[in-house]
């Protein structure tokens, strides 16, 4: 069992590196979601009436009701970029040095995965810290309750990363991810606004909004930070997780010729 | 099983394309051999399979005495790959390069460090160890991927056009390096490389063209009294125009 765990911490520590050699990545990703959170949201508080619906006991403003979903956003573009950089770790080579290691690839895969959720999970606290400096404050349990739904949902989304990674060919293809996946996963979920209201405005929307699952991983991380638990939502994320992780193997697995190049 | 390497029969095809075809060879153990062959020739769809980024059902691989498609990871144990593109990571030092790979290899603590110091030796960069990998000019970085092939002690060792990019000079020096290994190790290696004079006479000598073993023994008995650059033109009838360059 050791040279697993010896593995799994060189490949977190790794890019736990990696990532204090790119500190405007850093940077960047904490801009994203506070824009949405300080100018966003503070502008369409006016536009949006949001009702009693749980985990709220009590009316909320909108920018409360958008932190768990820019704490999903915050997953859900490093899981993409993480798989950005696995194209660009092919085309240099490192990743044909993590493939030709002897352990199973999908530890070595998982152990990937691993390391580039546990970079999410401190950018995300640190936008709950920033938000919580602007008033957006959760109980001290919430955000430790948060954790484990943050955790899952990172891996559902690293995941889903690493099984396009395997699909895209060459690195200009990210724009098309940008825009085939990132922005409508977003966008069709419940990180800006409440599934009922959706339903307002196109059944048919709500319906997708329903079945993507971000919405889920967002719900998670909601009734998490309120120290409620989404059974449906985690049920959801696991799916969504296993079938994303099975896709990744499938990609990766070497009788398919991973980077199938002319020799 | 032949305790060095050994290729029995491997085809590969993309698609429609035959990249390999019934490629066989063995390299004893402690043998250098150069695997030679133009761009194109297959080399690098060879060092896929052997290294098992791809895999195939047409043939079979043995590493030190361990079976490439039965036993995977106990065949990967045992070789140490230097990639034809650069893998190094750029940021972190020669040592945490190194200690990296060594704990993909679940090498860890005093050991690991014991084993980097060696290869280190081996390659004369220790003094460098705590450079950036970025500070370094061509020829050391590759000294050290060599260096890094070798912290687990593999009984084989590949190296897929090694010198690609490097200066006369530092071409020179690894090649010597590296035949020196393979003396005094007793390390089984497997150079490809489309650059004759890389190939020194008392190496073993395999040569791929469009996806075949066109001749395999030690250079200096294929040459005969040809140059061995002219004794691959001669054998693959390539035009020697422009051939000459890829040589």
């Amino acid at each position: 069992m050791i040279p697993y765990l010896v593995a799994l911490r060189a490949i977190v520590l790794r890019e736990g590196l990696r990532f204090i050699h790119q500190r405007e990545r850093f940077v960047a990703a904490l801009v994203r979601p506070l824009v949405w959170l300080l100018v966003f949201a503070a502008g369409f508080r006016a536009a949006l009436g949001l009702s009693i619906i749980p985990p709220y006991a009590t009316y909320i403003t909108y920018e409360t009701y958008i932190v768990p979903g820019l704490c999903g956003m915050i997953l859900l573009f490093n899981g993409m970029q993480s798989s950005l950089s696995l194209v660009y770790d092919r085309e240099t080579g490192s990743m044909r040095l993590l493939l030709t290691a002897p352990l199973p690839r999908g530890w070595l895969l998982f152990c990937k995965l691993l390391g580039s959720t546990a970079i999410s999970i401190v950018q995300v606290y640190t936008f709950l810290t920033i938000a919580a400096l602007f008033g957006i404050e959760m109980s001290a349990w919430g955000y430790v309750a948060a954790l484990p739904a943050l955790v899952i949902s990172g891996l559902m989304l690293g995941a889903l990363g690493l099984a396009l990674s395997s699909f895209i060919k060459q690195l200009e293809n990210f724009a098309g991810v940008m825009n085939f996946v990132i922005f409508p996963m977003f966008f069709l979920s419940s990180a800006l606004y409440p599934l009922w209201k959706m339903a307002e405005s196109s059944p048919l929307l709500r319906d997708i909004c329903a079945f993507n699952p971000f919405t889920h991983a967002v719900e998670l991380i909601r009734f998490a930070l309120y120290l409620q638990f989404n059974g449906m939502a985690l049920l959801w994320v696991l799916l969504a997780t296993v079938l994303f992780m099975a896709c990744a193997l499938w990609g990766y697995d070497p009788a398919r010729g991973m980077v199938k190049r002319k020799g | 099983m032949s305790q060095g390497l050994s290729v029995d029969r491997v085809s590969y095809r993309y698609g429609d394309k035959v990249a390999l075809d019934a490629v066989s060879f063995d390299v004893a153990p402690g043998r250098f051999a150069a695997l030679l062959g133009p761009n194109g020739a297959g080399k690098s769809t060879l060092f896929s399979l052997l290294t098992r980024l791809f895999t195939t059902g047409d043939g079979r691989i043995s590493i030190a005495g361990q079976d490439m498609g039965r036993t995977p990871r106990a065949a990967l144990a045992r070789m140490g790959v230097v990639f034809q593109s650069p893998t190094l990571d750029l940021d972190l030092t020669i040592r945490q390069n190194l200690s990296y790979f060594a704990a993909l290899h679940g090498l860890s603590g005093r050991d690991a460090r014991r084993r980097i110091d060696a290869a280190l030796d081996r390659l004369e960069i220790r003094a460098r160890a705590g450079e950036k990998a970025r500070n370094l000019n061509g020829g050391h970085r590759r000294r050290t991927e060599i260096a890094r092939a070798l912290v687990h002690d593999p009984s084989v060792l590949l190296l897929d056009e090694p010198t690609v990019g490097l200066d006369a000079a530092a071409r020179q020096s690894i090649t010597e390096h590296v035949h020196r290994l393979c003396a005094e190790d007793n390390l089984t290696v497997l150079w490809a490389t489309h650059l004759t004079d890389e190939v020194y006479d008392d190496d073993q000598l395999v040569l791929l063209h469009q996806g075949r073993i066109l001749a395999g023994g030690t250079c200096a008995e294929l040459r005969g009294d040809k140059s061995l650059k002219d004794y691959f033109l001669d054998l693959t009838q390539m035009p020697r125009q422009g051939a000459e360059a890829a040589l």
